[in-house]
């Protein structure tokens, strides 16, 4: 039922919701407006919100210097490819963990999510000296197997929850008429774990896609990512205003709107399910 | 309920998570610790020595030890200010009778999903640049002198970015752990005429008593770590953190025993904060 709210307090309510919105959006509509303009015209003081000549040209100019569809081609690549590969080992070992629980599934899940605390320059100095004595270093393969161990416990638990929660009456009743496990899986359970799957995948994309800390310290250039193709940019480009908007708009527009599909798997996968 | 036959295929479908997290966690680890042991400079190889505690001591009387410890935790204690207090009152705001309140949520949410190199360098360049910076026309349109944001408060601008990526978060949260708030309670709040402080305290605030412990401790976990955000503006020199020290040191000086002395101290650091974490979450689990 609805309740009932002076339109007094609505209208103000709005429109401080609105304000804020708007002011906490801004930066990133301001990056989005800055990739149209011509670089003189990004550098203006007093600046132009909308009154300028829209221009396209920042986008073809970033891709022609700098190969920009390579690093998104890595980004694509390194993200999926982790996701897939955590998927693989995840899904079964969730779904054993919620079906068939031992006496130390829990310490278990406890232990997975501990390894998530551990700050990764704990590591950054061994992996590193590893790289580079297999020749890793700047490889996609390398670097799809950290963020592959970095989300694998994240995977594994969001995984966990939503196994949970399917009922296991259901799984009983297969088995009371004489479905082989096999069956079990394919005709009862997958259809049915299908949408927890796909939202743990959305989530880890994205998580992968913006990793900051491994991908700019094992890349230089043929694995790179974007978020190490915009780091190349602090300087001297930084100065080019347009063409640093330009790239990157294109770096989140993709993640922005996955992220928006998102938000509640965000909630349930980052707090691993205590907030639902 | 579980037979023999699923009980081993269960362990089966375990172990190889396990075994790959495991050495994920053990191998580096202790390598960290056996190097942390060591003199071990990349550019004198082969003439690594043994030297117990020496690269603790250094990197625990270092001036920069100390700057940089300060650093992470100023850092984390005003992202997590700002989050929280922002979250709270914007989840409450969202949580109003608002015309278009799903439009609002996205614009307010954005900002999370933006990777740290590009926040960084737009907050830097176009925000905050001392001449050209929207930031400084700002201030200068209503009279004031504009600063130089990277040079006169290089930490409170990398605040200022962090807490940008981090209040959508919290405040995501929060709106969600609010919205589950009992309708009816609401209702009879309202009906009784509760005042609007006595309705956030005594009956929003217990409710949300957990929703904020789990947004506390996860993002202290982030915000301990962050890295790229100092590393592409250039501020590690006078705002670095614990993480940025560290990379300095191994990856910039090469010196790999100091570097590794201190990342163990950074993993005491974080171990401390996940204990209380994983006890919290834990107690979660049983409920």
């Amino acid at each position: 039922m609805a309740r009932a709210v002076s339109l007094r307090r609505r209208t103000i309510a709005t429109a401080a919701a609105w304000l804020i919105g708007f002011l906490i959006f801004f930066p990133i509509l301001w990056t989005i407006i800055t990739s149209f303009k011509t670089e003189l015209e990004a550098f203006s003081t007093p600046p132009k919100f909308l009154f300028f000549e829209w221009t396209t040209e920042n986008y073809g100019i970033v891709q022609e210097r700098s190969n920009y569809l390579r690093f998104v081609s890595n980004s694509l690549i390194l993200s999926i490819g982790s996701t897939l590969v955590a998927l693989l080992f995840a899904i079964p070992a969730a779904w054993a963990m919620a079906f068939a629980p031992g006496k130390r599934t829990k310490d278990l899940l406890m232990w997975m999510l501990s390894t998530k605390m551990m700050p990764p320059v704990g590591a950054l100095i061994p992996v590193y000296l590893i790289f580079r004595d297999m020749g890793l270093l700047d490889s996609r393969g390398g670097l799809i197997a950290v963020l592959f161990l970095l989300n694998l416990p994240i995977i594994v638990w969001m995984l966990y929850t939503y196994f949970k929660e399917i009922p296991p009456e259901i799984l009983e009743a297969a088995r009371m008429d004489g479905a082989s496990l096999w069956k079990e899986l394919v005709y009862v359970l997958a259809p049915m774990a299908v949408p927890g799957i796909a939202s743990t995948l959305l989530l880890n994309i994205i998580l992968a896609w913006n990793e900051a800390f491994w991908t700019l310290n094992l890349t230089t250039s043929a694995a790179a990512p974007l978020t190490a193709f915009i780091a190349s940019y602090s300087s001297p480009e930084g100065l080019f205003w347009a063409k640093l908007s330009a790239a990157s708009t294109m770096a989140i527009a993709p993640i922005l709107v996955l992220g928006w599909f998102a938000q509640k798997q965000l909630v349930r996968g980052l707090t691993f399910g205590a907030v639902k | 309920m579980a037979t023999q036959q699923t009980r081993l295929l269960g362990k089966l479908a375990v172990a190889p998570s396990v075994i790959v997290l495991f050495l994920w966690m053990i191998v580096p680890l202790a390598l960290t610790i056996w190097f942390s042991l060591l003199r071990y400079n990349l550019l004198d190889p082969g003439n690594e020595s043994f030297v117990w505690f020496l690269n603790y001591e250094y990197f625990l009387t270092d001036p920069a030890f100390f700057a940089a410890l300060g650093n992470s935790l100023k850092l984390v204690f005003a992202v997590l200010a700002i989050s929280i207090i922002g979250g709270t009152l914007l989840a409450l705001l969202l949580d109003q009778a608002i015309v278009g309140r799903n439009i609002v949520r996205l614009m307010v949410i954005a900002p999370f999903f933006v990777m740290p190199t590009v926040s960084a360098l737009v907050w830097k360049n176009m925000f905050m640049h001392p001449v050209s910076g929207l930031f400084a026309w700002l201030m200068k349109s209503v009279g004031l002198e504009p600063v130089d944001w990277f040079a006169q408060y290089p930490l409170t601008a990398v605040i200022i970015m962090v807490a940008w990526q981090w209040l959508p978060f919290a405040t995501l949260i929060l709106l969600t752990a609010i919205q589950s708030l009992d309708e009816e309670q609401k209702e009879a709040a309202e009906m009784d005429g509760t005042p609007p402080l006595s309705y956030f305290y005594y009956i929003v605030l217990p409710h949300l008593a957990r929703p904020i412990t789990v947004v506390i401790l996860i993002e202290t976990i982030f915000l301990l770590n962050v890295f790229a955000e100092i590393y592409v503006t250039g501020t590690g020199g006078p705002a670095g953190n614990l993480p940025y020290l560290v990379y300095f040191q191994g990856l910039l000086n090469f010196d790999v025993g100091g570097a590794s002395a201190g990342g163990i101290v950074a993993v005491v650091l974080a171990n401390i904060v996940a204990f209380f974490l994983i006890r919290m979450i834990g107690r979660n689990l049983e409920g």
